[in-house]
C-alpha cells in the first residue's frame, strides 16, 4: 500500500455467506471426460510396468539414463538412443508425509510419498511414488527401498502396478 | 538484449487480499487498474497496451479468462496480451509489460494481475489436480503441497536446517503484514505456534503455508521520456530475468532452484549489478511457504547455499535489518492470489522506493528485487527496481 491511498476496495465474504445463500452464486459442475494417449515413450513404460519391470531411455550424447523414458533428450535436444531396463530398487532422495488428499480432505492414516532415485538410472534420476511397510518415524533420506508389485493378474499398465516401495532390510 | 527505452513504473494499485471477495474478477481488475492509473495521473486513453497476468483458468472455471477480464483491465480496443507461468506470473506480467515498452513499440503499458480462487469448491487445490502429467503422475492422486513438502525436506536435509529457523520466516512475514492495510493474515505469532500448528504434509504445517486468496494488483509502466512528463519520482524497472526448468521435477535436485539463479543472473546483468548482496537494499522473494523465502534468497544469490536460515535467525532479514526481506508481509501475511501475489511484491518495491510505504518503510532503499515462482517447482521470474 501507499500511505497516499486511504481506501482499498474489496468486500469480504465468509464461508457461511455461501452456505446460508446470503449471497447469490451460480453453481456448475463440469462433466468433461478425457482419453489421453500415453505416447511413444510412456506407452512402453506402462507396458513394462505391466510386465513387472522399469525401463528408461539412454541419451548417448550426455550419457544419461532417463526415467520415465522419453524419446528425445531435453538437454541435448536430439533423439534418445536405447531402451534400458533399470532395477526396481533405489534410494529415497526426499520424502513427505501427507495428511491431506488431492481435495484437501484430512487423512488420518497417511501414506508417505517420496522421490526414489532408481538403481540403473543416472544419479539424481527419480520418480514420485508411495512408501509402504515402514514406520513413518524410521524413514530417512538415503534409505534403500524396493518396489512391491501388484500380482501379475491385477496389473493394468499403470504407475499403480507398483503398490509401494518398502525398505530393504540390511543383511 | 536490445533495450531501446529505459522503463519506469509510475503508478501502482491493489485491492484488499481476502479468502473470499464478493467482487468478480473483472471488478477486482477494474479497481486495481483504476487505482494504478489514478496514482500515475493517467487515464485509460493514455494507455497504449495492456498485459494481463492470471493463472489457472480452473480456479475461476472460466476458460480463456483473460478475455473475460479484459474490460476490467482497461484493454477494450487495445493491444492486449496474457502471460502465464503459474505462480511465477505476478512478476512475469511486468516483465511482459517491460518487453512492450523497452522494445520501443509502446510508450505506456498497464500491467494487471488478477486471481479469484474462491469459486473453486471444495478447495482451490482441487483445480491443481489437472496440473500433473496424466500418464506418469496423476494416477498417484498427488496434491501440490506433497511435492513442495518433498522440496522442503530435501532442502532441510541437505543443509541440516532446523525447522525452528524456517518457522522464523512465517513469524516475521505475518508480523510485517500487520502494517499492510490489504493483508489477509497479518498476525503476531511465535515460532512455537508454527511448530505446534496442524501438520498438512510433513514437514509443511499450517502456519508454514500461505492461504488461498482473492485479489488484484496493477502497475503502470512508461518509457523514460513519457514517465518524466507524469512524475518527478519514477521507479526504474532496470533488470528482468526469467527461466524455466524441466517439468520432470523428480529428475533434478530440489535443494537449490537453479532456474531462479539463471533468471536472477540475467536480471542483475541487465541492471549492471555485480555484487547482489551489497547492491540490493531489500528483497521481495516469493514466499508461498516459509522455506521458499530462504530457498529463493539463495536462488537470488543474496545468500550462500544453505545460509539463508542463519541470516534469518540473526535478524538480517527483518524490516530494520541489513537486508530487509518481504517488508510487505509477503504471501504468508498479505495473501496468495496466485498470479496477483507476485505483482503485490512489485507494488511494494514501487511504494518502498518512493518512500510511500508508511509504517512498512525500510530506510535508505535505492535498489530492490522482486521474484516469483511456480508451475511444478520449475519457473523463476525476477525484476530489479531502482529509484
Amino acid at each position: 500500500m501507499s500511505e497516499k491511498i486511504k481506501h482499498y476496495p474489496g468486500t469480504e465474504l465468509e464461508s457461511a455467506d455461501f452456505k446460508s445463500k446470503k449471497i447469490i452464486t451460480i453453481n456448475w459442475r463440469p462433466n468433461a471426460k478425457y482419453a489421453w494417449t500415453a505416447g511413444i515413450g510412456l506407452s512402453r513404460y506402462l507396458e513394462e510396468l505391466q510386465n513387472g519391470r522399469l525401463i528408461g531411455r539412454r541419451c548417448n550424447l550426455c550419457k544419461r539414463v532417463l526415467v520415465p523414458p522419453r524419446m528425445f533428450c531435453e538437454q541435448c535436444f536430439r533423439p534418445t538412443d536405447d531402451w534400458v531396463y533399470v532395477k526396481d530398487t533405489g534410494k529415497i532422495n526426499t520424502f513427505s508425509i501427507p495428511y491431506i488428499d488431492a481435495d484437501v480432505n484430512r487423512i488420518t492414516t497417511p501414506t508417505p510419498v517420496a522421490v526414489i532415485e532408481i538403481d540403473g538410472a543416472s544419479p539424481g534420476i527419480g520418480i514420485l511414488h508411495r512408501l509402504g511397510n515402514v514406520d513413518i518415524k524410521q524413514i530417512k533420506v538415503g534409505m534403500r527401498v524396493r518396489a512391491v508389485w501388484k500380482a501379475p493378474k491385477d496389473r493394468e499398465g499403470s504407475v499403480n502396478d507398483i503398490l509401494y516401495w518398502e525398505p530393504i532390510k540390511e543383511g | 538484449m536490445m533495450v531501446k527505452k529505459r522503463v519506469a513504473v509510475i503508478g501502482a494499485g491493489m485491492t484488499l487480499y481476502r479468502r473470499r471477495l464478493k467482487e468478480t474478477g473483472k471488478e477486482l481488475s477494474y479497481y486495481a487498474s483504476q487505482m494504478a492509473l489514478e496514482s500515475a495521473g493517467m487515464t485509460r486513453e493514455q494507455v497504449q497496451s495492456v498485459v494481463m497476468g492470471t493463472a489457472p483458468d480452473a480456479f475461476d472455471g472460466i476458460h480463456m479468462k483473460a478475455e473475460n477480464l479484459a474490460d476490467g483491465s482497461g484493454a477494450d480496443q487495445k493491444p492486449y496480451t496474457r502471460v502465464y507461468v503459474g505462480g511465477g506470473t505476478g512478476v512475469f506480467a511486468p516483465i511482459g509489460g517491460w518487453w512492450h515498452v523497452a522494445s520501443g513499440l509502446f510508450d505506456t503499458c498497464l500491467v494487471v494481475c488478477e486471481e479469484k480462487m474462491s469459486p473453486c469448491h471444495p478447495h482451490p487445490q482441487t483445480a491443481f489436480r489437472t496440473i500433473w502429467d496424466p500418464i506418469d503422475t496423476r494416477p498417484l492422486n498427488p496434491n501440490l503441497v506433497w511435492i513442495f513438502a518433498l522440496e522442503m525436506n530435501r532442502y532441510m536435509t541437505v543443509h541440516k536446517i532446523p525447522k525452528e529457523q524456517i518457522a522464523m520466516v512465517a513469524v516475521k512475514n505475518k508480523r510485517n503484514a500487520l502494517d499492510h492495510p490489504c493483508a489477509q493474515l497479518g498476525a503476531n505469532i511465535t515460532v512455537e505456534d508454527v511448530l505446534k500448528s496442524e501438520v498438512m504434509v510433513w514437514p509443511v504445517q499450517r502456519l508454514d503455508i500461505s492461504p488461498p486468496t482473492d485479489g488484484a494488483a496493477a502497475l503502470v509502466l512508461a518509457s523514460e521520456d513519457v514517465a518524466r512528463k507524469y512524475t518527478d519520482a519514477p521507479v526504474w524497472l532496470d533488470g528482468v530475468g526469467w527461466a524455466l526448468d524441466t517439468t520432470y521435477w523428480t529428475n533434478r535436485d530440489l535443494y537449490f532452484p537453479e532456474y531462479v539463479a539463471v533468471a536472477a543472473r540475467n536480471a542483475y546483468k541487465m541492471a549492471k549489478i555485480t555484487d547482489p548482496p551489497k547492491e540490493i537494499s531489500f528483497a521481495e522473494p516469493y514466499d508461498p511457504f516459509d522455506y521458499k523465502e530462504l530457498h529463493h534468497l539463495e536462488g537470488l544469490l543474496l545468500a550462500k547455499k544453505g545460509e539463508a536460515p542463519k541470516m534469518t535467525a540473526e535478524g538480517v532479514t527483518q524490516r530494520d535489518g541489513k537486508l530487509p526481506v518481504c517488508p510487505s508481509g509477503g504471501l504468508l501475511g498479505v495473501g496468495n492470489p496466485i498470479a496477483a501475489a507476485g505483482l503485490m511484491k512489485c507494488c511494494e518495491c514501487f511504494w518502498q522506493l518512493r518512500n510511500e510505504a508508511g509504517k512498512r518503510q525500510v530506510r535508505n532503499a535505492n535498489t530492490a528485487v522482486a521474484q516469483a515462482w511456480g508451475d511444478l517447482q520449475q519457473v523463476g521470474t525476477v525484476a530489479v527496481f531502482r529509484r
